[in-house]
């Protein structure tokens, strides 16, 4: 393989892999504040796309990216207002189930307020043919802003969990929620919180992926299960390490088109979803020592 | 500071308090004394909002709170050292003690924060030199010292703490409960539950006996020492003593 293949495919890798980090981020916020694998976190991600390419066609691409973020980020509030916070007394896994149903309805909210067609956000910069040489790999300068976007959601919520009190409060709620109220903490807020952020994370995952993956009302459950895989990987419950991951699984899907044919891609995240829970349920970076303080 | 009457709690059908009624003045150290399972931690879940009563007033400076929410309390004086210490162990000593202020941060008094900090620091040199580690790797006694720590940063007025001795060798012991004697003289109130009869009656002022949900016994904490019933159950001493 040559050097610009090979880079070829590091890039498509990452690309990829960032929308799946996207994901995961948002599982592993949620999950930690309230121990729920959110299976709507795939429609996020579509509804993001959706909501920011109809606004762009009546107004400027930043704006509408924005406004797509804040609504998404709503609906995310209001999912855990109107079905989580009141169905606290079934179980996890009945919760866990209640968001499998929450996805299949905005799907088909989706599916009746856009109808099926695959739509694309415009290009950020340049449009679809323009390109940017890297030691002769020809990448679209959309893929450097997936990049960047990553990158700085990254560092982002790095310091938001780690310097600010109010993720400091997040993580307290997901350490220990009676010791976090008895610190003051209102953990229903921060719950909601979660599913703001998550929401949003998902819809700004949605706009930066959208002109190069095109958006589809039912391209969230695809991404649900390569999200969980990700998630799983880096270590359920750390949002950083999702990153990492993330980028993994999507290096290792796009090498491995050129090794195999097409259609074994979505086999192989499966496999490796099958492969961590056997060997390493903590996941490649949850580190041991850390998440053996922790009760899951 | 703090009037309890005729308070019932308890979870689902399980009535814990059977008609509690208790009194802590402000400045006093009062204890509540009894066996596993009287019913010690959900009275203080209950005054600290965690545990909503079915039945009875709780008054804290002379507000009724017994619908409150647990920030409320916190927001007004009352702060909480649960049983088990409850930190958050994947955190930093210090990320602890700053979630205690959490209440505090939300008003924007981070000044007054930061001083609560280094008095704690001063109160527990320990904790200034290991404020960086995780408090999960802490052992007992410094875990229970960063469980007071974090409650007296949302300066409270009525502590309430929870077997603090629990499972501590009895050093640690006393410096914990020499640290509540200094607490004191600061003029904090504390209301303190124990197993550790001996140990709380030396330091308090006045305490109750608890058994199944009800307060049986009330009194000055000398006179609990010399009470038959409470040497017979609660300090050990031999039955035949004081049956022959």
């Amino acid at each position: 393989m040559a050097l610009n293949q090979i880079l070829q495919y590091i890039f498509s890798g990452i690309t990829v892999g960032s929308i799946y980090a996207f994901v995961a981020i948002g599982y592993n916020i949620i999950y930690n504040s309230t121990g729920i694998i959110n299976f709507a976190q795939g429609e996020f991600v579509m509804l993001g796309g959706m909501i920011a390419y109809t606004f762009s066609n009546f107004m400027p691409l930043l704006p509408a990216i924005i406004a797509a973020i804040l609504i998404t980020a709503a609906i995310g509030g209001l999912i855990e207002n109107v079905f989580i916070r009141r169905m606290r007394k079934t179980s996890v896994l009945g919760m866990i189930v209640i968001t499998i149903g929450l996805s299949i309805l905005i799907r088909e909210f989706a599916l009746s307020i856009w109808d099926e067609q695959i739509r694309a956000l415009r290009f950020f910069t340049g449009n679809e043919i323009s390109s940017v040489n890297i030691l002769g790999a020809r990448i679209s300068p959309q893929v450097l802003w997936v990049l960047g976007v990553t990158l700085v959601l990254t560092a982002g919520l790095y310091f938001f969990l780690k310097f600010t009190l109010t993720g400091q409060a997040m993580r307290a709620c997901s350490e220990n929620p009676t010791a976090a109220k008895l610190c003051g903490i209102r953990t229903d807020r921060m719950v909601s919180l979660s599913f703001m952020v998550s929401a949003g994370i998902g819809a700004l995952g949605g706009c930066v992926v959208s002109p190069l993956t095109q958006t589809h009302y039912a391209m969230g459950s695809d991404l649900a299960i390569k999200g969980f895989t990700v998630a799983i990987l880096g270590g359920l419950g750390n949002p950083m390490s999702a990153v990492a991951a993330g980028i993994l699984l999507g290096l290792i899907e796009a090498f491995s088109i050129s090794i195999l044919p097409m259609a074994y891609k979505d086999v192989i995240s499966i496999i490796i979803l099958l492969i961590v829970l056997v060997a390493r349920p903590s996941g490649l970076f949850g580190s041991r020592s850390a998440s053996a303080l922790k009760d899951y | 500071m703090l009037k309890i009457k005729n308070l019932e709690a308890g979870y689902d059908k399980l009535k814990v308090l059977k008609g509690i009624s208790l009194h802590v003045n402000s400045g006093e150290i009062v204890t509540i004394l009894g066996a596993n399972g009287a019913g010690k931690s959900t009275l203080l879940n209950t005054i600290a909002s965690l545990v909503k009563p079915t039945e009875g007033e709780v008054r804290f400076k002379g507000r009724n709170v017994q619908t409150a929410r647990p920030d409320y309390m916190v927001t007004n004086g009352c702060a909480l050292v649960p049983e088990g210490r409850q930190l958050f162990p994947a955190m930093t000593v210090r990320e602890n003690l700053i979630l205690g202020a959490y209440t505090l941060y939300g008003r924007r008094d981070k000044k007054i924060a930061n001083e609560y900090l280094s008095e704690i620091y001063s109160m527990f040199p320990v904790l200034d030199a290991r404020k960086s580690q995780l408090a999960g790797t802490l052992s007992g006694g410094e875990q229970q010292m960063v469980a007071i720590g974090r409650a007296l940063m949302s300066g409270p007025d009525l502590l309430l703490m929870d077997e603090p001795s629990m499972g501590l060798a009895p050093i640690i012991v006393k410096t914990i409960f020499k640290a509540v004697l200094t607490l004191r003289a600061r003029g904090k109130t504390i209301l303190i539950v124990e197993q550790n009869a001996r140990a709380v009656l030396e330091i308090a002022d006045r305490g109750y006996v608890m058994e199944t949900g009800m307060l049986v016994i009330e009194g000055d904490a000398g006179e609990l020492l010399n009470n038959n019933d409470v040497k017979r159950a609660y300090l050990g001493r031999d039955y035949k003593e004081f049956t022959d």
